[in-house]
């Protein structure tokens, strides 16, 4: 969920980035900054969607908690 | 007994007790089932029909107000199950069953009572377009109501492995079919809810006949769905009805497999944005670039310019200088042929070459005057006489003036 949250504002960041540096108003300096960081933004938010360490778990209640155990898949009769 | 002890009633008037007893014994209304026949459509809108099994036929009407309701086209022959009340007809002597429900038979009793339920929860607003909830920004963990056993898991997860494998699962169980089902169903998203780390529940189960996916219609389902936080997903895998899960889930797909793809294909689309911003970054920086390359080659053009004139000038300035000293040169010959030539007439001019033609100049001793009158001179007075070479001095005898 925190993984979710910073995407979500490094994609809004670098969107903020993009209209900024086609609006053409930034010194040479300020420019190669804000290029940098938006590569760096992009980069990183490919990477998280990339990624391919997914978890699945299984919700059980047990004496009204909540708690997540590993799910192992292929187990269990059909339905 | 004689004639006169009988109660004897009139037409009219049995006619109306027997409607009395009718009354009395249906007038809550009663549910009959039979095979239409003799249909027939008045214009005025009132149907008028039979209901007959193997060895009886009562006569139906319904009328123009109670038919408006009707899903489905009446005609000889089909199987129905009719609601309504038996009243009395006088002017035939026929009862009839005036019909205000009809369905046919077959889905019955359960289909109107879905039809019901589906009625009152349209009214509350659970299908209310306002209400849906729009999908998360990218969903990175994804709730999954469903048999952790059964085919849907299978499918979601197998999707998501291999489109979308960043996005982590929770699977709330629930079994999907068979008595307690739909409470479980509905169970398992309020614990999603109250759990709250995800970002989307997909309600699912595989493909079924209409009786399995039964449980997907009740309406515990379809409250959980509504009051859910959450946003749902309802993947309930058949095509040929739409459940009430269905109609309350923000989207509703036909299969799991179609459910997973939507956060495949969230996550594509971001991928997709992705690239398109990076593209513009690259476009913008290298026009900020190539811009300011533009400006300087242009601002160097104009530091060019004024060294160009320069240059200019300086070789005005050698061609002018080439030209001085030729001029001054020119200038000094001319002066020193003409300072030559005075020189000669200055020389012819001299009193020097005057007194070697024997001439003399004489002048007053005294203050060196030079002598041009007599008067000028006294006897007495001592005079210079300059010669061609040398000189004398001599004391005037004489003074002769003319």
């Amino acid at each position: 969920m925190k993984e979710k949250q910073s995407f979500e504002d490094d994609v809004k960041k670098l969107q903020k980035i993009v209209e900024e540096l086609s609006g053409g108003k930034l010194t040479l300096g300020e420019s190669l900054k804000k290029y940098e960081e938006g590569i760096k933004l992009a980069q990183g938010c490919s990477q998280t969607l990339e990624e391919a360490q997914r978890k699945v778990e299984l919700l059980m209640k047990k004496d009204g908690h909540a708690s997540l155990s590993k799910f192992e898949e292929g187990s269990g009769e059909k339905d | 007994m004689p004639l006169e002890d009988k109660h004897i009633y009139t037409v009219s008037q049995i006619t109306q007790e027997i409607g009395v007893i009718f009354e009395n014994t249906f007038g809550n209304g009663i549910w009959v089932e039979g095979e239409v026949s003799n249909f027939k459509s008045a214009a005025s809108g009132h149907l008028y029909f039979s209901l007959k099994d193997n060895t009886a036929v009562l006569a139906c009407a319904m009328f123009a107000r109670a038919n408006r309701e009707l899903k489905f086209k009446l005609q000889d022959g089909i199987k129905v199950i009719c609601f309504g009340r038996i009243d009395v007809y006088g002017p035939r002597g026929q009862y009839q069953l005036i019909v205000e429900k009809m369905e046919p038979k077959g889905i019955g009793a359960r289909q109107l009572a879905f039809e019901q339920l589906k009625e009152k929860l349209f009214k509350e607003g659970l299908f209310d377009a306002t209400h849906k909830r729009p999908l998360p920004f990218m969903p990175f963990r994804a709730g999954i109501v469903t048999s952790p056993a059964g085919a849907a898991i299978r499918d979601i997860l197998g999707i998501l492995e291999k489109g979308a494998p960043c996005v982590d699962v929770v699977i709330s169980p629930a079994r999907v079919q068979g008595e307690g089902a739909a409470q479980e169903l509905a169970g398992a998203i309020e614990e999603l809810n109250q759990f709250g780390e995800v970002d989307l529940i997909i309600i699912s189960r595989g493909g079924g006949s209409t009786e399995d996916l039964w449980q997907f219609n009740e309406e515990v389902v379809a409250r959980a769905v509504y009051n859910s936080k959450i946003p749902v997903i309802s993947a309930v895998g058949h095509q040929i009805n739409t459940s009430l899960c269905d109609l309350v889930a923000d989207i509703f797909v036909e299969t799991p497999t179609a459910a997973a793809k939507i956060i495949v294909d969230k996550k594509n689309s971001f991928l997709s944005q992705l690239a398109g911003l990076r593209y513009e970054l690259d476009f913008s920086i290298t026009d900020i670039i190539s811009l300011l390359k533009n400006n300087i080659t242009a601002l160097r053009h104009t530091i060019k310019s004024p060294l160009d004139r320069l240059h200019e000038k300086a070789q005005l300035l050698d061609d002018l200088s080439l030209g001085l000293s030729h001029n001054m040169r020119q200038l000094i010959n001319i002066t020193r042929e003409r300072a030559c030539s005075l020189t000669h007439r200055l020389e012819a001019l001299s009193p020097l070459a005057v007194l070697s033609r024997g001439y003399s100049l004489s002048m007053l001793m005294e203050d060196e005057s030079i002598i041009k009158e007599a008067g000028k001179v006294k006897p007495g007075d001592k005079i210079k006489t300059v010669l061609a070479s040398g000189a004398l001095i001599s004391s005037v005898e004489e003074v002769i003036k003319r």
